[in-house]
């Protein structure tokens, strides 16, 4: 009495005509995708756990390795600007530990 | 009996009728809404300081240049630029602004909520501008602001991309004067804005928020469009409407539209008064450091153009003629001519332009090019649009990294 299921060739067919007619009639459907897992890491350093608790909350690791290196004022800069201006909930204390590992990981010389 | 079984493997909470059930199953099936993991660990290398890239395949979307993971950011390799004028789906470039952005659209319940300063607010379904409105076409260039920011000098923080922020694609849907007119403006409407269905993880970092003066936004070519290349838009790229601006810049294409509002004023919110903004003079321009410098909101598109055929440290064959190819675009006056140079600039041809996809859309081009054994060649390329604007032989400087535009070169070798 338990039949089986539709086969998963037989449901991704039968999705595929039935999707044609629902497109040409206008009606969008429902899309949902799973995005790939990031693989960007908050590489190793010198305040990595303040930064990476800090920072993931909003963004991957990859906006900091995709930077140009920047000076000690500019990192500081943009630590501000994620607090000031994203509202980025970085305790003040926390600044300090966390321009210092965007400068060891991506810092230009002064 | 089997249905059920399926449909809650597939999608738990939903009451689902036979046609949801299906896509659901197609999902599973292995429809291409899965994006395959970037564990391959395919890269790129762009043309600036940390400009190593993964190669990443996301839902929808072909391979494609990882610039971030979350928000995601996928930049359109350049060789894409040369199979044609129109930019397919799957390669077409994404940028997010806000990590809370929906992973999964019920198209069918999606409303856009048009109200502030309206007679008659409304609330408009998908169908409801298929079936209500008159559908229009354009083709379009969408090209971020800072596309090309990576190649800022001085460098600029941000988001590093290289040419690839850009796409042109035949753009569907309904003129947005006919939503505010359907809603009837008020007297009084200053700016008309726009939100999408993407919303910030932190209650206090500002919602993605975009504004157009009202003459703008009832522009005969300004569209929510609802299909892209003839297909619906893929989810990343704002699935299942967003606003098209020919000839302006990405950042006011909002993604997922929810909301249309007509305001009083001109907008303050921080993606209008803060972010976004060049530098208010001619060349939109100002020198690293210098301060006080009066700024207002991005607009229109500058006039590029780009090689396509050829990238930069290529080897060519010596003794026979090639045809060098590529595109050129501006902010909407269209491509009066594009100029080909084999020698860096010091002499120009003038390149045959191919079809002509309306002023808002990349233009092909083509040029011949005899390279001769043993010699190395710089190739260079310059568009002028129809009320004369060209590209820039000195690159522009802003904090942003918006606009850039200048004439760029394509060493290759001859053997």
């Amino acid at each position: 009495m338990e039949k089986p299921i539709l086969r998963p060739w037989l449901a991704g067919l039968i999705a595929l005509v039935v999707s044609l007619p629902a497109a040409a009639a206008g009606t969008p459907g429902t899309v949902t995708v799973k995005l790939p897992d990031e693989t960007a890491r908050f590489k190793p350093g010198p305040g990595v756990e303040t930064a990476a608790r800090n920072c993931t909350l909003c963004h991957s690791a990859d906006y900091i390795y995709m930077q140009p290196p920047l000076s000690r004022a500019q990192w500081q800069g943009e630590v501000t600007k994620m607090r000031k201006v994203y509202g980025a909930p970085i305790e003040e204390r926390d600044t300090d530990a966390i321009v210092g590992y965007l400068l060891s990981q991506n810092g230009k010389p002064e | 009996m089997t249905r059920e079984k399926t449909s809650q493997q597939a999608e738990p909470s939903s009451a689902g009728g036979r046609r949801r059930f299906l896509q659901a199953a197609g999902a599973l099936g292995g429809l291409a809404l899965l994006g395959r993991s970037a564990a391959a660990e395919k890269s790129v290398e762009l043309p600036m300081a940390n400009g190593g890239r993964q190669l990443a395949t996301y839902p929808q979307k072909r391979e494609l240049i990882l610039m971030t993971a979350r928000p995601v950011q996928l930049e359109t390799p350049m060789e894409v630029f040369n199979t044609g004028a129109f930019t397919p789906n799957d390669a077409f470039f994404v940028r997010w602004h806000l990590s809370g952005m929906p992973l999964s659209i019920d198209g069918d319940a999606f409303r856009i909520k048009v109200g502030g300063l309206v007679r008659q607010p409304l609330e408009l379904s998908i169908a409801d501008l298929r079936n209500n409105f008159e559908a229009v076409e354009v083709a379009a260039v969408c090209q971020c602001s800072g596309n090309s920011r990576g190649f800022f000098n001085p460098r600029v923080a941000g988001g590093e991309w290289g040419n690839g922020a850009m796409g042109n694609a035949l753009w569907r849907g309904v003129r947005l004067r006919d939503i505010l007119d359907k809603a009837g403006v008020s007297p009084g409407a200053v700016q008309v804005r726009f939100n999408g269905a993407d919303n910030p993880v932190v209650p206090a970092t500002p919602d993605f928020i975009k504004a157009l003066d009202l003459d703008v936004a009832r522009r005969d070519e300004v569209i929510v469009a609802y299909a892209m290349n003839g297909e619906a838009l893929p989810l990343l790229n704002g699935f299942p409407v967003r606003l098209v601006v020919p000839g302006w810049y990405a950042t006011y294409w909002v993604k997922m539209l929810d909301s249309i509002e007509v305001i009083d004023r001109e907008d303050d919110n921080f993606w209008m008064k803060t972010a976004y903004r060049i530098p208010k003079n001619d060349c939109a321009c100002m020198q690293p450091g210098e301060q006080g410098v009066k700024t207002v909101p991005i607009n229109r598109l500058t006039v590029r153009s780009f090689i396509t055929s050829l990238a930069d440290g290529a080897r060519v064959r010596a003794g026979r003629p090639l045809e060098v190819k590529g595109i050129a675009f501006d902010g909407g006056y269209g491509i009066a001519r594009v100029l080909f140079s084999s020698d860096g600039g010091g002499t120009w041809s003038q390149a045959e332009l191919g079809k002509d996809h309306g002023k808002y859309a990349f233009r092909e081009w083509r040029a011949p090019f005899a390279p001769k054994a043993g010699r190395s060649y710089r190739l260079t390329c310059l568009a002028v649009n129809n009320i004369g604007e060209s590209q820039r032989f000195e690159p522009r400087w802003n904090p942003a990294g918006y606009m850039r535009n200048v004439v760029e070169t394509v060493r290759v070798t001859a053997a």
